[in-house]
């Protein structure tokens, strides 16, 4: 059993028990998920540790990491703010949003703030699109959607992450 | 056209008459479950099948295929069975079946139950897209309390059947929406399509047969067996029965979901429900099925034109998901295309090589149509991409992509001269 498992045995059983006994590598996402859950991203130690886990190799696990938007093979922000733009969005405002948005905190599209706080994305349609502009929050916890957002809203928001910063 | 039966009944958006439908206690004391109960206790299969075929329920993930038909092409010599409900809501456009599960879980799960049972499948995985963690999280604990309720787990109600429901995240993918692709991410592997046929119904998750609907459809399959095939008849039209949430947005006043009978017209939908377009501007087109559309030139006749799959078609477009994306005389064609084309070129899953080529190309001449420096050829140049990639791939991603690119070029031309 390897520390990826130890640490997380409970869950990872958990998680296995919903597929066939001879298809866990089903539980690749959902353990991928977990790996991401105290840095915001995979390492490749985890990655091993999952492939183990799973029967497959590394090589399968990082090509999974590689296919989705929602798995990072690199450190991000501890906030990764995930802007819609797509077309609806973007009919409703979202590019000049994310622009100032970007303006405001100090970085480009795709960058982290110094502190290591935010990261500003781009993103796909996210289906809320009567609700423009709008983001999602991605930590290592899970994802929260923000929806009709104003830069006013969403600067407040990063403030109060801030203030919980100094909290902690 | 059987016609313009009912207006503003809703089937599905019930949480907007009964706002606390999403509490089990009120969805029981509406008779909820009763009837998977019946279904369960005393429905033949077989039965339950041909109630929804002779319902008309069409598949509203964007084919419109027959639901009880597809069901009744699961392989009885091959188990087990599953059902896959697709909620991978990818579409640019569509934001429906969000709705659907926050606000009025009980008859979605009510609609899935009933289906697994009517295929003999012992276990749901609902397919979520990544995005949707809060909505996972809350069907989860909804699970949890099914199971408590006894209306999941073992020999359900005394029989011999047993009935499991699991959700599956994915991890952000717009292919995973396409059903063979879904079943390869579950399966644990890169969301690419399969090469079909095979189709599901006869090898689908784990090679075993597999029902995937969407969620819209699904939920609409416990009224149904409760009411009867001629009652969900009486709404819509012959060849598409019953309701359909529309997603409406783009620049019209009152953007978010409606759901209205099939035959509704796009005029009621934009200037009733809708309250018409921004800024009192004038509406230029519409985009009937998402970023996947045709784009439909907002004529009088097109805006009168009854939304229905039978009836979109004459417009040179699809009723697909119903993501309703309304353009007004402000948007510029080219800036819509290079956007549509942004978003395939992303998404495509690079298996097939027209799409993943295609795509790219495409994208580097609309970035130049929309900012400067190109000239007509390359207009005609992104044309003759598109229209050599048609018919070309394993999936509808690739075709999608190419639908607005030619349509635009056709019906907007005055926006491509250079």
């Amino acid at each position: 059993m390897n520390a990826f498992q130890q640490k997380y045995a409970t869950e990872i059983e958990a998680i296995l028990s919903k597929y066939p006994a001879d298809r866990k590598r089903s539980a690749v996402m959902p353990l991928l998920y977990i790996a991401q859950r105290e840095g915001g991203y995979v390492t490749k130690k985890e990655m091993s540790e999952i492939a183990e886990i799973l029967d497959i190799t590394p090589t399968e696990v990082a090509s999974i990491i590689g296919f989705y938007t929602l798995y990072h093979e690199k450190p991000g922000g501890k906030y990764r703010i995930q802007v819609c733009n797509d077309l609806p969005c973007a009919l409703r405002g979202a590019d000049e949003f994310l622009e100032k948005l970007c303006e405001n905190v100090g970085i480009q599209v795709g960058e982290t703030t110094e502190d290591g706080l935010v990261t500003i994305e781009g993103v796909m349609c996210l289906a809320a699109c009567d609700k423009a502009p709008m983001f999602q929050v991605q930590t290592g916890e899970g994802i929260a959607y923000h929806e009709d957002q104003t830069l006013e809203s969403t600067m407040a928001l990063i403030e109060s992450w801030k203030q919980q910063e100094k909290e902690d | 056209m059987a016609g313009q039966k009912v207006t503003g009944h809703r089937l599905l958006l019930r949480h907007r008459d009964i706002p606390d439908i999403g509490q089990f206690d009120v969805y029981t004391g509406q008779g909820g479950f009763e009837t998977f109960k019946k279904v369960v206790t005393s429905m033949p299969p077989d039965e339950i099948k041909q109630i929804v075929l002779d319902s008309g329920l069409r598949g509203r993930g964007g084919a419109g295929f027959p639901a009880g038909r597809k069901w009744m092409f699961v392989d009885n010599n091959n188990w087990p069975h599953y059902l896959v409900v697709n909620a991978d809501e990818s579409e640019p456009g569509t934001f429906k079946d969000r709705e659907i599960m926050e606000k009025n879980p009980w008859q979605f799960f009510e609609g899935i139950m009933c289906t697994a049972f009517a295929i003999g499948a012992n276990d749901i995985y609902i397919y979520l897209r990544g995005e949707f963690w809060q909505v996972a999280h809350q069907l989860d604990q909804q699970i949890q309390k099914l199971h408590e309720e006894k209306l999941l787990g073992e020999n359900l109600f005394g029989t011999d059947y047993s009935l499991n429901i699991y959700t599956h995240l994915g991890a952000g993918a717009y292919i995973c929406g396409e059903e063979t692709a879904l079943l390869n991410s579950m399966e644990g592997i890169m969301g690419q399509p399969r090469l079909r046929p095979p189709f599901p119904p006869a090898v689908g998750l784990y090679n075993k047969p597999t029902v995937v609907n969407n969620v819209e459809t699904l939920a609409n399959v416990a009224l149904i067996l409760e009411k009867g095939a001629q009652w969900y008849r009486s709404f819509g039209t012959e060849e598409s029965a019953g309701t359909k949430v529309f997603s409406l947005s783009g620049k019209v006043n009152k953007p978010g979901n409606y759901e209205l009978p099939f035959g509704a017209t796009y005029r009621e939908l934009i200037y009733e429900y809708g309250g018409g377009i921004v800024n009192g501007n004038k509406i230029k087109g519409i985009m009937s099925a998402g970023a996947s559309s045709s784009v439909i030139v907002a004529t009088d006749e097109a805006l009168d034109t009854p939304m229905a799959y039978e009836t979109v078609r004459n417009l040179g477009a699809d009723l697909g998901s119903a993501s309703i994306i309304v353009l007004d005389e402000t948007v510029d064609m080219r800036w819509l295309v290079n956007k549509t084309i942004h978003f395939f070129k992303h998404e495509s899953c690079g298996k097939c090589t027209p799409c993943r080529e295609g795509n790219f190309w495409m994208q580097s001449l609309t970035e130049r149509i929309w900012k400067g420096g190109a000239s007509q050829n390359d207009v005609h140049l992104l044309q003759d991409v598109a229209t050599n990639m048609q018919g070309k791939c394993l999936c509808a991603l690739g075709e999608f992509s190419t639908m607005a690119v030619i349509s635009s070029i056709e019906r907007f031309s005055e926006d491509f001269k250079v």
